[in-house]
C-alpha cells in the first residue's frame, strides 16, 4: 500500500498545483517532494529486511493487474527520484518561472511517471507510466524551454515514440505468448520470453531494445539528447538526465535481460561494442564543445555508455556497479546542472570562452563545482569512483581485457574536457559578470545536499551496495 | 614499545583534521592561525609515526600488522576492505614523509606569508599529506590507488594555486592528465591482479605468489607487472610520461619541494618496491623497467646542464635521479632504490627549498643568468645549498654517495653497460649541480639594482629547516653503508622482512673500491669543469646541440603534433562530420522522408468516389493475383 503512495503523492500534487497560483504553487511542490522523498526512504529502508510488494485488480480483459515492486533496484531508484526532485525544487525556491502551477504541475505529473516506472511489476503498467512521465516534459520544453525549443521537442517527441510504439508492440506480442489468458504481469512476461525460441527472441530483441537505447541513449540514437538538454529549461534538463534515461537501463535490467535471455546473448556483443565506440566518441566530441550544457550532455552519454556496456557484460560485481553507478551518476549529474544554471546565471552565458574567474568572484560556487566535476570524472573517495571501479572491474569480467581497456580511455578523455572546463570557468581573470553573486542560501543547500552524498557514498558505500546486491546477483543469475 | 601499529589510523587522521579545519573556515581563519593548524597537525602525525618506527624496528614486531577500518567495497567475491598496513616499508615512507612534511610546513609558513590564499594552500597541503599517506599505507591495491589519485589531485591544485594565470593552470591540467594516462595502467593491472588471484590485498597477493597456490600463465605476470610500471612511470615522470613534473614548477616552491621531489615523485618506486614478490617473477619487465629508468636519467640530465631557470634544473634533476631509483629496481635491487630515496628526499627537499629562499631573497626572479655572488648575502642558504650539491653529486661522505654508489655497484654485477650510462649521467648531475651553485652564489652579482639592494637571508622559519636538511643530508646515508666499509647495512635488513633484493651479485672488493673510486673521480672532474666554465659566464644564444637540450630536445612539440593536435582535430571531424551532418543527417532525413512521403500520400485523399472506386478494385485485383500465383 505504502508504494502507492510513492505515485499518488506527486500524481495528485501536481494535478492540484495547476490550480494553484504563485507562490503557493512553489510550496505545494517541495512539500509534495519532501513527503515522496521521505516515503521513498522508507521504502529502501525496508528493503534491508523483505521487499516490499502491491497488486490490486485493474484492466481484467487485458489480464493486467496493477502491480508495483519496491525491491532493491526499485526503491533505489524512487530514491534517486526523491532526492533529485527535492534538490531541484529547493534550488529553484528563489527562481520565477511563467505560470508556477502549470510548471510545478508538470514536474510532479512527471515524478509520478518515473516513479510508477522503476515500481511497475507488470508491463502494461510500465508502459503507462514510461508514456506518463514522457508526456509532461514535451509541455515543459516546448512552453519554457530554449529559442529553438520547438524543433527539438518535437524531434525529442517523435524520437522517443516511434521507439515507446515499438517496445509496446513487442510488450503486447508476449503477453499473447503467455499461458492460458494472456497476462501482463512480470513473472508471466519472464516465463513467456524466455520460452519462446531463440530466432523469435532475436527479432522481439530488437523491437524492445531499440526504446530503451533511444532513451538511454546509446550510440548512434543520441543525437536527441544534446539539443534537447541544451533547449529545456534546467530542472527540466535534470529530471531528463539524472532520471529519464535511467528509465532506459532500468527497463533493460528488469524488462529485457531477464525476459529475453537468448536475445540477449545473441546481441549482447553488438551492444557492448556500440557502447564502447559510444564512450570514445562521444568523449573525443565533448572535448571540443564550447556550450556547458552540450559537454555535460556528452559527458553523460559516454557514462552511460558505460553503464549499458556492463550491463550487457553479464558480470556479477558488474550488475552491481551498474546498479551502484545509476544512482550516483543520478546524483552527479544533477550537481552538474545545478553548476551550469548557476553559472549561466552569474554570467549570462554558457560559452566557456567568455567565463572565467569564478575562484575569484565566487569561491563557494568554485569549490562546488570542482568537487562535483571530480565526482563526475571518479576521483577515488567520490561516489563516482566506487560505480566506475566495479564497472570497469565488470567490463573486464565479461568482455574482456582489451574492451576495457578501450573503454579506459573514456577516463582519460574524461579528464580532459573536465579540466578543460574547471579552467575556463573557475580560473583565470574575473570576465564580465551579469550578476556578481556567490551561492545563496537555498543554492547552498540543494548543493550540499549533492555534495554530502558524493562523499559520504564515496567514502562509505556501504548502505548503496547492500541495497541492490540481492537484486543484481538474481539479475545475472 | 607501546602498541603503536595499531594506532596507525591517527597518522592520516590529522592531516585530514587540519584539511577540514583549514578548509572549511578558510574565509575566516587568520592567515597565521592557518599555518600554525597544518603544521601541527603533521607534527603530531610525525610523533605517532615515530612511535610506530621504533615498535616495527623492535625486535618483538613480527609480520605485518594490518589494523582495518571499515567494509569498502564488497559485492560478492570481491572484498575490499579499508585497511593499512605497518610493516618496515610503510613506516619508513610515514617517517619521511610526515618528517619532512612538517619541516616543509614549518618553512611555508614564512615564505607563503604575504599570500592572500595561505589558509587555502594549508588546507591543501594537508590533504596532500593525508593522500601520500593513505597511498603508502593501504593494505591493498584499491587504498593505494585512492592515495594514488589522491595526490595527482593535490598535485593538480597547488600547481595550479595561482589560478589566474592560464601558465599555471595549464601545467596544473597537463600534470593531471598525464598521470591519469599512467592511472590507467594502474587501473587495468590491478584489475589483472583481481581477475586471476581473485585478491587486491598484498598478504594474500604475495602470499599466492610465494606459494605458487595459483597457477597463472608466466605472461600474466608479465602483464600485471607491466600495467603497474605504466601507472609508475605517470606518477613518478618516467619516459614517456615525464614532461608534465618540469611545467609543474608553476606552483609554489615549498609545493616542489614536497610533491614534487621528496614524496609524490616517489610513489612509483614505492609501488614497485612493494610489489617486489611480484617483479622477481617477470624479469622481462625488470629489464624494461632499468631500461626506462636509465634512459630517463641520462636524457634529463643533459637537458638539466642547458636550462636557465633554478627551478627547472632542480625539475630535470628530479626527473633524472628518478631514473636511477627505476634503474635499480630495474635491477632487482628493491632497497637500494628505496634508500636512494630516502637520501634524494633529504637533500632534494634542502636544494628546493634553497632555491626558493634564493627565490625570496630575489623578489620572485628564477633566471639564474640574473643572480649571481648571492653568497654574500645569504650565508645559510649558501652553505646548505652547497651541501645538498655535494649530497647529490655522490662526494664521499655525503648521503647521495652511500646510495648512488650501491645503485651503480647493482647496475655493474648486472650489466657493466648500465653502470657506464649511469656514472655518465652521474657525472653530468655533478656538472649541472655545481653549474646551477656557481651561477647562483659565486661570481657578482647580474641581477639589477633594486633587487640588489633586496637581497637578504630568509628569516629563521626557513633557514631553520634548511639546516636539519642539511644535517639530514650528510648523516642519513651512514644507514646504508656498502659492503666494503660494513658488515652491516642497516636499511637493508630494516626492509628484510618485506622486500629483499632479487638476484643479487657480490662484486670482488678490490672491484667495487675501483667502481667507487671512478665514480667519484668522475664527479670531481665534472665539479671541476662547471667551475671553470662558469667562472666567467656569459650568455650567448645557443646553436646546435646546446639550443636542443634548451629547448628540451623538442619533445613537448612533439607530443603536441603527434597526439595532442590529432585528438583535438579527430574531434572536431567528430563533432562537425560525423556527429552533425552523419548521424543526425540520417535522424533527420527519416523525418524528413516521413514528412514528404505523408505530403505525397495526402494528395491521395482527392475527394473523388470515382478515383477511389478505382483504387479499391486495383487492390482487388492485386490480392487475388497474388493469391492465386503464391498462396496455394
Amino acid at each position: 500500500m505504502i508504494l502507492i503512495l510513492l505515485i499518488l503523492i506527486p500524481l495528485l500534487s501536481g494535478i492540484l498545483s495547476f490550480a494553484v497560483k504563485g507562490e503557493g504553487a512553489k510550496a505545494l511542490a517541495l512539500i509534495s517532494s519532501m513527503l515522496t522523498l521521505a516515503v521513498s526512504a522508507y521504502v529502501s529502508g525496508a528493503n534491508y529486511t523483505a521487499p516490499i510488494a502491491y497488486s490490486h485488480d485493474w484492466i481484467h480483459v487485458l489480464g493486467s493487474q496493477f502491480s508495483l515492486m519496491g525491491d532493491g533496484m526499485s526503491s533505489m531508484l524512487c530514491l534517486l527520484t526523491g532526492i533529485v526532485v527535492l534538490v531541484v525544487m529547493i534550488v529553484n525556491v528563489n527562481k520565477d518561472v511563467e505560470k508556477p502551477g502549470a510548471f510545478y504541475g508538470f514536474l510532479l505529473l512527471s515524478q509520478a511517471g518515473l516513479m510508477g516506472v522503476f515500481l511497475a511489476y507488470d508491463a502494461l503498467v510500465f508502459y503507462m507510466f514510461w508514456e506518463l512521465a514522457l508526456i509532461p516534459v514535451y509541455f515543459l520544453c516546448s512552453k519554457w524551454g530554449g529559442e529553438k525549443r520547438i524543433p527539438v521537442t518535437f524531434k525529442f517527441f517523435i524520437y522517443t515514440f516511434v521507439g515507446s510504439l515499438m517496445m509496446l508492440a513487442g510488450l503486447i506480442y508476449l503477453s499473447m505468448q503467455t499461458q492460458g489468458m494472456s497476462s501482463y504481469s512480470w513473472n508471466d512476461i519472464v516465463r513467456a520470453g524466455s520460452s519462446l525460441s531463440p530466432d523469435k527472441q532475436v527479432w522481439l530483441f530488437c523491437l524492445i531494445f531499440i526504446a530503451f537505447a533511444i532513451k538511454m541513449p546509446i550510440f548512434p540514437f543520441h543525437t536527441w539528447q544534446p539539443d534537447i538538454y541544451e533547449q529545456s529549461p534546467t530542472p527540466v534538463t535534470i529530471i531528463l538526465s539524472a532520471l529519464m534515461v535511467k528509465m532506459g537501463l532500468f527497463a533493460i535490467l528488469r524488462w529485457l535481460l531477464p525476459v529475453l535471455p537468448a536475445g540477449v546473448a545473441y546481441w549482447s556483443d553488438t551492444v557492448v561494442i556500440l557502447s564502447v565506440i559510444g564512450i570514445v566518441y562521444a568523449s573525443c566530441i565533448a572535448i571540443v564543445q564550447t556550450d556547458l550544457k552540450r559537454l555535460v550532455a556528452y559527458s553523460s552519454i559516454a557514462h552511460m555508455g558505460l553503464m549499458c556496456a556492463v550491463a550487457f557484460g553479464h558480470s556479477n560485481v558488474g550488475m552491481h556497479g551498474v546498479m551502484v553507478q545509476m544512482f550516483n551518476h543520478g546524483i552527479n549529474i544533477t550537481g552538474m546542472w545545478l553548476m551550469v544554471s548557476m553559472i549561466e546565471n552569474r554570467w549570462g552565458t554558457r560559452d566557456m570562452t567568455k567565463l572565467g574567474g569564478m575562484a575569484t568572484a565566487a569561491p563557494q560556487m568554485a569549490i562546488a563545482l570542482v568537487i562535483i566535476s571530480l565526482a563526475n570524472i571518479a576521483l577515488p573517495l567520490t561516489n563516482g569512483f566506487i560505480g566506475e571501479f566495479m564497472l570497469y572491474n565488470g567490463l573486464f569480467n565479461g568482455s574482456g581485457i582489451l574492451i576495457m581497456a578501450v573503454a579506459g580511455l573514456g577516463i582519460i578523455l574524461g579528464a580532459v574536457y573536465t579540466l578543460n572546463m574547471i579552467q575556463k570557468a573557475a580560473y583565470g581573470q574575473v570576465t564580465a559578470m551579469a550578476i556578481k553573486k556567490d551561492l545563496s542560501m537555498n543554492e547552498y543547500l540543494g548543493v550540499g545536499i549533492i555534495i554530502i552524498l558524493i562523499l559520504f557514498l564515496g567514502v562509505y558505500p556501504k548502505p548503496l551496495l547492500d541495497l541492490t546486491a540481492g537484486i543484481a546477483s538474481m539479475i545475472v543469475r | 614499545m607501546g602498541n603503536f601499529s595499531q594506532l596507525v589510523y591517527l597518522v592520516p587522521l590529522f592531516p585530514l583534521i587540519g584539511f577540514l579545519i583549514n578548509g572549511l573556515f578558510w574565509k575566516r581563519m587568520p592567515k597565521a592561525l592557518g599555518g600554525i593548524i597544518g603544521s601541527v597537525a603533521i607534527l603530531a602525525s610525525f610523533c605517532v609515526a615515530l612511535g610506530i618506527f621504533f615498535e616495527v624496528k623492535s625486535p618483538d614486531f613480527h609480520g605485518p600488522v594490518i589494523v582495518t577500518l571499515f567494509d569498502f567495497i564488497q559485492s560478492g567475491k570481491l572484498n575490499v576492505p579499508f585497511a593499512f598496513q605497518v610493516d618496515a616499508l610503510s613506516s619508513l615512507f610515514l617517517l619521511i614523509i610526515t618528517g619532512i612534511g612538517f619541516l616543509i610546513h614549518v618553512y611555508s609558513t614564512s615564505y607563503m606569508h604575504d599570500d592572500e590564499g595561505m589558509v587555502k594552500y594549508f588546507a591543501y597541503l594537508n590533504l596532500f599529506v593525508f593522500s601520500m599517506l593513505l597511498l603508502v599505507l593501504g593494505a591493498n591495491y584499491l587504498i593505494m590507488f585512492i592515495g594514488w589519485e589522491g595526490v595527482g589531485l593535490c598535485s593538480y591544485l597547488l600547481i595550479g594555486f595561482w589560478f589566474k594565470d592560464k601558465e599555471n593552470t595549464d601545467a596544473a591540467k597537463k600534470a593531471f592528465v598525464m598521470n591519469r594516462i599512467g592511472d590507467l595502467g594502474f587501473l587495468v593491472g590491478m584489475l589483472l591482479i583481481l581477475f586471476s588471484f581473485g585478491t587486491l590485498s598484498y598478504q594474500e597477493f604475495f602470499g599466492q605468489l610465494h606459494n605458487g597456490g595459483t597457477i597463472v600463465p608466466a605472461s600474466t605476470y608479465n602483464w600485471i607487472a607491466l600495467c603497474l610500471f605504466i601507472g609508475a612511470t605517470g606518477k613518478s615522470a618516467q619516459i614517456p610520461l615525464y614532461t608534465w613534473l618540469p611545467d609543474a614548477m608553476a606552483g609554489p616552491t615549498p609545493v616542489s619541494a614536497l610533491i614534487h621531489a621528496a614524496t609524490m615523485v616517489t610513489a612509483g618506486i614505492y609501488m614497485i618496491a612493494r610489489s617486489g614478490a611480484l617483479y622477481s617473477l617477470a624479469p622481462m619487465i625488470l629489464h624494461v623497467v632499468a631500461i626506462i629508468g636509465l634512459a630517463t636519467a641520462v636524457l634529463a640530465a643533459t637537458i638539466a646542464c642547458r636550462q636557465y631557470d633554478i627551478k627547472k634544473v632542480l625539475a630535470y634533476s628530479t626527473v633524472s635521479q628518478l631514473g636511477f631509483m627505476f634503474l635499480a629496481l630495474g635491477t632487482g635491487a628493491y632497497t637500494t632504490a628505496v634508500f636512494h630515496v630516502m637520501t634524494h628526499a633529504f637533500f632534494k627537499a634542502l636544494l628546493f627549498l634553497g632555491s626558493g629562499s634564493v627565490i625570496h631573497a630575489m623578489g620572485g626572479e628564477q633566471d639564474i643568468r640574473k643572480m649571481g655572488g648571492l653568497g654574500k648575502h645569504m650565508r645559510i642558504t649558501q652553505i646548505t645549498f652547497l651541501i645538498g650539491c655535494l649530497a647529490i653529486s655522490g662526494i664521499p661522505g655525503f648521503s647521495g654517495f652511500f646510495s648512488k654508489d650501491a645503485i651503480l655497484a647493482d647496475a655493474f654485477s648486472s650489466n657493466p653497460v648500465l653502470y657506464y650510462l649511469g656514472a655518465a649521467a652521474a657525472m653530468m648531475t655533478a656538472f649541472y649541480m655545481f653549474r646551477l651553485y656557481f651561477l647562483t652564489f659565486g661570481g657578482s652579482f647580474r641581477g639589477t639594482e633594486h633587487q640588489h639592494h633586496h637581497l637578504h637571508e630568509s628569516p629563521a622559519a626557513m633557514t631553520i629547516p634548511l639546516v636539519v636538511l642539511a644535517i639530514l643530508s650528510i648523516v642519513g646515508g651512514y644507514v646504508g653503508l656498502p659492503e666494503v666499509m660494513s658488515e652491516h647495512n642497516a636499511i637493508a635488513s630494516f626492509l628484510a622482512p618485506v622486500v629483499t633484493n632479487f638476484g643479487e651479485h657480490h662484486l670482488s672488493t678490490s672491484l667495487e673500491w675501483t667502481l667507487m673510486a671512478v665514480s667519484v673521480s668522475v664527479s670531481v672532474i665534472a665539479i671541476i669543469m662547471a667551475y671553470t666554465a662558469n667562472r666567467k659566464p656569459n650568455f650567448v644564444p645557443s646553436t646546435g646541440i646546446a639550443k636542443l637540450l634548451e629547448n628540451k630536445w623538442y619533445v613537448d612539440e612533439l607530443y603536441d603534433a603527434i597526439i595532442v593536435k590529432p585528438i583535438n582535430g579527430l574531434s572536431n571531424l567528430l563533432d562537425k562530420y560525423t556527429e552533425r551532418r552523419g548521424i543526425d543527417g540520417v535522424v533527420n532525413g527519416v523525418g524528413k522522408t516521413v514528412r514528404w512521403g505523408s505530403d505525397r500520400l495526402r494528395l491521395l485523399q482527392s475527394g473523388q468516389v470515382g478515383f477511389y472506386i478505382f483504387i479499391m478494385v486495383l487492390g482487388i485485383v492485386v490480392l487475388f493475383s497474388l493469391s492465386f500465383f503464391w498462396i496455394k
